[in-house]
């Protein structure tokens, strides 16, 4: 008995386990209804094709959530910095000066938005909001509306580079999108910027007089989202070979539900980068997963929200804390937080 | 053991002024902490205690006034929590000492990890420090707490413990304690005096707030009352008894 109990509590200090447990039941049901399709390595592939930018986003929004705030303008600057990567591209023929513009672009929104949130203090999810609607405008505005084919840009080696085939078969950005999310675990787990994510999450007051710089750590955080943000556009615009004014519009609440369903902490102080990783590939898979079983495309959503909503409550039961329920958690969710103070102007 | 500390007092504050807006939280404070001595700061809610201790720990600056730390004039513009913490202050607060959901360790040296030139935390040399703190700084005796807890599995008092051996890890002159016993059972009430005793033995000071006069008068050498925002009395210890200050308290507090 005691040895069960050892093994229990040796296997609960393993990072995201459960949501790594739920990929896998997730993945094994899927064999069993869908064999055809699920036995081949086709169907993989295509995962680690079409996943890659949603899993880049959900990377950096665990950051962001871990802090206690919210972004949503990230699917706008999946537009914008998209639009600018085709437009200079087309413009100039020069792609790494592209690369380098659309990651500015993605750095100054992030900038903008740190400062609404940081400096003048406007709840992220009201700031982001606004900017989503802002960036997502002033790019169809500058691109009238119009897509973009860049497919001039397959024989550059940027193309090969991050959305190339490995050996024939291995989509390249999968590699990048573990690559980010190897980056992004050091990162929030063992540098200082994420234990000052960390702590200014958990109370915020206790950042502060244990001399945390809170201004310059949260806009730092929202560049740095930004940023990666334009990356994961630049790989999708890169694979599609093609900038569309909606891009971006179908990945904001997937990439809200990945982390969520990762364990990331809605009340801000716990994040985690491993389990967003297999929330972004759990939500990448099901749509596939659930029109291969064959009981049709009309279900996707439903069982998306049946995961969503059992790892969530999962998590809370696993993490409960010592004499902290749900019903406290929630008072300190970001959403409602965000909610509260919309009611209350 | 405590090594020589090169100067008179640990602060000293001259006519200092805070407002928030037009509101006076402050209004020509002197104030003064010796070398090695332990100061019981009293007065009721909203009296201006914790102003004067957040302008000591440079949370923020004083509107008007003057502030010398270790007999040093401090250029109040250029003071802040990171500056303090280079002059020997540190503050343990009631509720605002440590990250609930974070590992001991972490909260240990958040604001001050040790790192690589890259920023690079590194944590093997962090938790070892932090075992040492616990267990011989502070000689901490929770069961089953190791510094990879999370401060939410510890006691009230047990908490005040962890932020005080850090503020003695970082070898401060001077340690605030703000409220550290409210909300605490009796027991861990003593644990929170037994720390604030070592603070003393180890050579260093301490402004004490609390408004259970008991344990303030038990620790400290000497009472500052505060009373809207002015210093209305400086006694000794040897001056005073518990009953005596009590009744002194009760004066101000008839007058609201």
């Amino acid at each position: 008995m005691k040895n069960i109990k050892q093994i229990i509590t040796e296997l609960a200090k393993i990072e995201s386990l459960p949501i790594i447990l739920v990929y896998l039941v997730l993945m094994g049901v899927f064999i069993i209804t869908a064999p055809k399709v699920f036995t081949s390595y086709r169907i993989y592939m295509s995962f680690l094709q079409t996943v890659p930018p949603l899993l880049i986003l959900a990377l950096g929004l665990t950051l962001i959530i871990t802090a206690g705030e919210m972004d949503l303008s990230f699917s706008a600057i999946i537009a914008f910095s998209g639009f600018i990567f085709c437009f200079i591209f087309r413009t100039f023929g020069t792609p790494w000066l592209a690369f380098i513009l659309a990651l500015l672009s993605g750095a100054l929104v992030g900038y903008i938005n740190g400062l609404l949130v940081a400096k003048v203090g406007v709840p992220s999810i009201m700031a982001t909001l606004a900017a989503q609607f802002f960036w997502n405008g002033l790019t169809i505005l500058l691109s009238r509306g119009l897509s973009w084919n860049i497919k001039e840009i397959r024989p550059y080696f940027i193309h090969t580079l991050f959305v190339g085939r490995i050996g024939g078969i291995v989509p390249a950005q999968s590699l990048w999108g573990v690559g980010v999310a190897v980056f992004l675990w050091f990162i929030l787990n063992r540098h200082t910027f994420g234990e000052h994510i960390l702590f200014i999450g958990d109370n915020v007051d206790v950042a502060r007089v244990m001399g945390v710089n809170v201004i310059a750590t949260k806009i730092k955080l929202f560049v740095f989202m930004g940023v990666i943000s334009a990356f994961a556009a630049i790989l999708l615009t890169l694979e599609m070979i093609n900038f569309w004014t909606t891009q971006g519009a179908g990945l904001l609440l997937p990439t809200i539900a990945a982390v969520f369903i990762g364990g990331t902490s809605i009340a801000g102080g716990y994040g985690t980068v491993i389990g967003s990783f297999f929330g972004a590939y759990i939500v990448g898979s099901l749509e596939a997963g659930v029109v291969a079983s064959g009981i049709g495309g009309y279900w996707t959503r439903l069982v998306t929200g049946l995961v969503m909503g059992s790892s969530v409550a999962l998590n809370i039961i696993l993490h409960k804390e010592k004499g902290k329920g749900l019903g406290e958690k929630l008072k300190e969710s970001v959403f409602l937080k965000g909610l509260y103070e919309i009611k209350n102007k | 053991m405590p090594e020589k500390r090169q100067f008179k007092n640990a602060v000293i504050m001259n006519n200092i002024e805070k407002y928030f807006g037009n509101v006076a939280a402050l209004n020509g404070v002197n104030f003064e902490v010796g070398v090695n001595e332990v100061v019981g700061l009293i007065g009721d809610n909203g009296a201006g205690k914790s102003t004067l201790i957040k302008i000591i720990t440079g949370v923020f600056p004083p509107t008007k006034g003057e502030l010398y730390i270790r007999d040093k004039k401090i250029l109040l513009k250029d003071y802040n929590v990171k500056q303090a913490y280079k002059l020997g202050i540190e503050a343990v607060y009631q509720d605002k000492s440590l990250g609930e959901k974070q590992d001991l360790w972490r909260n240990f040296f958040i604001g001050r990890q040790m790192t690589n030139r890259l920023g690079f935390i590194r944590v093997r040399e962090e938790k070892e420090m932090a075992k040492k703190i616990m267990f011989d700084i502070i000689g901490f005796r929770g069961a089953g707490i190791t510094a990879e807890s999370k401060a939410n599995k510890l006691s009230g008092g047990e908490r005040q413990g962890i932020a005080i051996g850090r503020a003695m890890y970082f070898d401060a002159d001077l340690i605030v304690l703000d409220e550290p016993t409210s909300a605490l059972s009796l027991k861990e009430v003593h644990k929170v005096l037994d720390f604030v005793r070592k603070i003393k033995d180890s050579g260093r000071a301490c402004v004490y707030i609390s408004h259970i006069l008991s344990d303030v008068y038990e620790i400290s050498d000497k009472f500052v009352v505060l009373d809207r925002g002015k210093v209305v009395s400086t006694i000794k210890k040897t001056e005073v008894t518990l009953q005596k200050l009590n009744e002194f308290l009760l004066k101000y507090a008839h007058e609201k």
